[in-house]
């Protein structure tokens, strides 16, 4: 019987199988941030391990790092602490480090596909739940604890037990204006946070097919929130484009053996999938969520949602309790939600393409009076090439905030935080309570939405744009 | 780790779905490199209120947390499992846990016990009926039991044999040595390197 790509890259990582346990896996490239590591090296110290492949490894600073005067010391000594026992625990073990003022400094799963690091058909894991975006290039890449990221770092390797697999497919071409970002925010809705438990989903169809790398990785991303294990879309000449003459990626005649390699990472049409989703792509519309899971999400052309609709107990509850944190009462237009600040965006929608697509709308207009628009890019190579572009200049003319690369206001653990009550439209991938910041308010939005919401000031797509746009476009 | 066995405790009823990570310990607190200090931090947003069902005087002391369905979803912190031990829980019952919170609960001795959502109910009624009532969860039998409920629960023998041991799973896989290096000897030459070794 034919296998399913994620069954092959398992198959081909398997250091040891025996009866009776879980499969030992080999882990191909590791991830680090400050946060998920200082208790894993404590824990090597401790029991006078050492790094086994640091050839295999890389580590980055994201979470905590400022995005506002970054060379002047961290003002929040804890912040500082936690950076400093990264860069500590990087130069007693040998990890290479990328830290902050490091060009190739940045959140940590911008990083890797950058640089050429994540590849077809490799196992990727770091300390964190969205390391399923570097699925996107068909590797097999998983969000893991503390204790496995000590795990890897002395044997570089995972006892794991084999996950399931699912195929969601996502048939005819999304319409213009429809984004990944909308595609998988209408995926989490349809089978739930809990909907993708225990599997790996891959990802397939002709919509998927059609999509660039970076827009594959906004769907990768969020598999995590549908409580998968990871996501993943089989490589092909999209990826391989992407991958040709990145620094890390084969050259020559190593080239020729990886591409070969990476050619067969295809489920077999015999492969028998142990659950399978359609979508139909052509049907989808930009997609909000007004929640407090990214499953509660709904067209942005529908209302709030009657929690008395629901028919399952717990789901109604849920609504009721998200409806009376997000301050928002059954039957309200989406489109008549105001939201104070805008912020784009974080691994899910940080990327060169969402900064382009956002500067393609705000460009000749304004940020509507009171919100405040905030840009982070996903890392510094991101902000370079924003710069080269000119994107730089038509945020700033727009009346929004363009800040230094990091995770920033996706989880508020530097100073970028919602105040309690705000409401913010955000391109990040939780709208959990006080995920970005205490009492504070998230719709998660794709970043189209997200720029034509902070230039109305409410939720809202770039078809509700009516205005023509003041200037002309500059080559954006 | 410390090993688990069988435990006995009272027990509190968390009557929501969906508690993810960022509830459980917020974000802020993940500023921290130890695994301790992070009691004041568990479900610190909902604690603000007196009448959460942590700060009640009758719940002082509960060892046993009975949560909604998909409890532990989100980030991957692990914190998340040391704020619930540090608090005192040594295992936590629910009808459905996320993946990650599930690996790294068991990684560190705080036994997930998965049962059908109606055996949840039944021990939720009883112990908000009752607040002194007692649940045993015994990892020997797989067995959890209360006043009037006995139900049986799922877990793999080697992740249950792992907990009843107390066992380190670093050094178990480094008795397979030889595999590893075995494995890496014939990597392909093009995989990716983040510097030369
Ligand atoms: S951008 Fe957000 S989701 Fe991504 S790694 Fe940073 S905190 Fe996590």
């Amino acid at each position: 019987m034919g296998r399913t790509l994620a069954e092959k890259v398992w198959d081909d990582h398997v250091v040891r199988r025996a009866e009776g346990e879980p499969d030992l896996l080999f882990i191909d490239l590791h991830l680090l941030h400050e946060v998920t590591s200082p208790q894993a090296f404590e824990g090597l110290r401790q029991n006078g391990r050492k790094v086994r492949r640091l050839d295999l490894t890389i580590a980055t600073e994201d979470h905590n790092t400022p995005t506002l005067d970054i060379d002047k010391p961290i003002a929040d000594p804890v912040s500082r602490n936690q950076l400093e026992t990264l860069r500590r625990n990087c130069a007693e073990f040998g990890v290479r480090l990328h830290s902050l003022g490091d060009v190739e400094q940045g959140v940590v799963h911008v990083v890797g596909p950058q640089l050429g690091l994540t590849q077809p058909g490799t196992t990727v894991v770091c300390g964190d739940s969205h390391t399923s975006t570097h699925g996107a290039f068909g590797a097999l890449a998983f969000g893991i604890g503390t204790s496995q990221v000590e795990h890897v770092l002395a044997t570089q390797t995972l006892p794991l037990a084999r996950p399931k697999t699912m195929a969601i497919t996502v048939t005819g071409e999304l319409a213009e204006g429809v984004t990944a970002k909308d595609l998988i925010l209408a995926i989490i809705a349809k089978i739930g946070t809990g909907g993708g438990q225990g599997y790996v989903l891959e990802y397939r169809g002709e919509a998927v097919e059609k999509l660039s790398m970076e827009a594959r990785m906004t769907i990768c991303n969020m598999s995590i929130e549908a409580g998968a294990r990871a996501g993943m879309i089989a490589p092909d000449q999209t990826t391989f484009d992407y991958l040709e003459g990145r620094d890390h990626a084969p050259r020559g005649a190593e080239w020729d053996e990886a591409v070969a390699y990476w050619k067969t990472l295809r489920t077999d049409d015999d492969a028998v999938f142990d659950a399978e989703v359609v979508i139909d792509g052509s049907a989808l519309s930009p997609f909000v969520t007004w929640g407090t899971n990214p499953g509660q999400g709904a067209p942005l052309s529908a209302s709030v949602p009657d929690p008395a609709s629901y028919e399952d107990a717990s789901e109604r509850l849920a609504a009721e309790k998200a409806l009376e944190y997000m301050g928002l009462t059954a039957g309200q237009p989406l489109r008549d939600i105001r939201v104070d600040t805008v912020f784009v965006g974080s691994c899910t929608n940080g990327r060169i393409e969402d900064l382009r697509a956002v500067a393609g709308i705000v460009e000749g207009r304004k940020v509507a009076d009171g919100v405040r628009m905030l840009i982070v890019p996903g890392s510094v190579r991101v902000a370079l090439q924003a710069v080269e572009e000119g994107l730089d200049k038509v945020f700033k003319e727009a009346g929004a905030e363009w800040r230094h690369a990091g995770c920033s206001m996706c989880l508020g653990m530097n100073p970028d935080q919602l105040a309690p009550g705000e409401r913010s439209a955000s391109t990040s991938n939780r709208n959990f309570e006080g995920r970005q910041g205490k009492g504070g308010r998230t719709h998660l939005v794709s970043p189209q939405v997200a720029a034509a919401t902070a230039v109305l000031g409410h939720l809202a797509s770039p078809a509700d744009l009516t205005d023509a746009a003041v200037s002309a476009p500059s080559g954006v | 780790m410390e090993a688990f066995t069988t435990h006995t405790g009272r027990a509190v009823p968390l009557r929501r779905s969906n508690v993810d990570t960022d509830q459980i310990i917020p974000a802020h607190w993940l500023k921290k490199i130890t695994r301790d200090g992070f009691e004041d931090g568990l479900f610190e947003a909902w604690r603000k209120d007196p009448e959460f069902v942590t700060n009640r005087p009758e719940r002082a002391g509960a060892t046993v947390l009975v949560a909604g369905p998909d409890f532990g979803t989100g980030s991957s912190r692990e914190h998340a499992v040391w704020a619930l031990q540090n608090f005192g829980f040594k295992t936590v019952i629910s009808s459905r846990f996320a993946d990650i919170f599930r690996g790294n609960s068991l990684k560190n001795g705080l036994l997930t016990v998965v049962l059908p959502q109606e055996t949840v109910d039944r021990l939720w009624e009883l112990t908000e009926a009752d607040p002194t009532a007692e649940i045993t969860v015994d990892l020997v039998a797989r067995q959890v039991r209360a006043a009037g409920i006995e139900a049986e629960f799922e877990l793999d023998d080697n992740a249950r044999w792992r907990l009843l041991e107390g066992l380190d799973d670093i050094s178990l896989t480094l008795q397979n040595e030889a595999d590893i290096a075995e494995y890496e000897s014939t990597r392909p030459a093009f995989k990716p390197r983040t510097i030369q070794a």
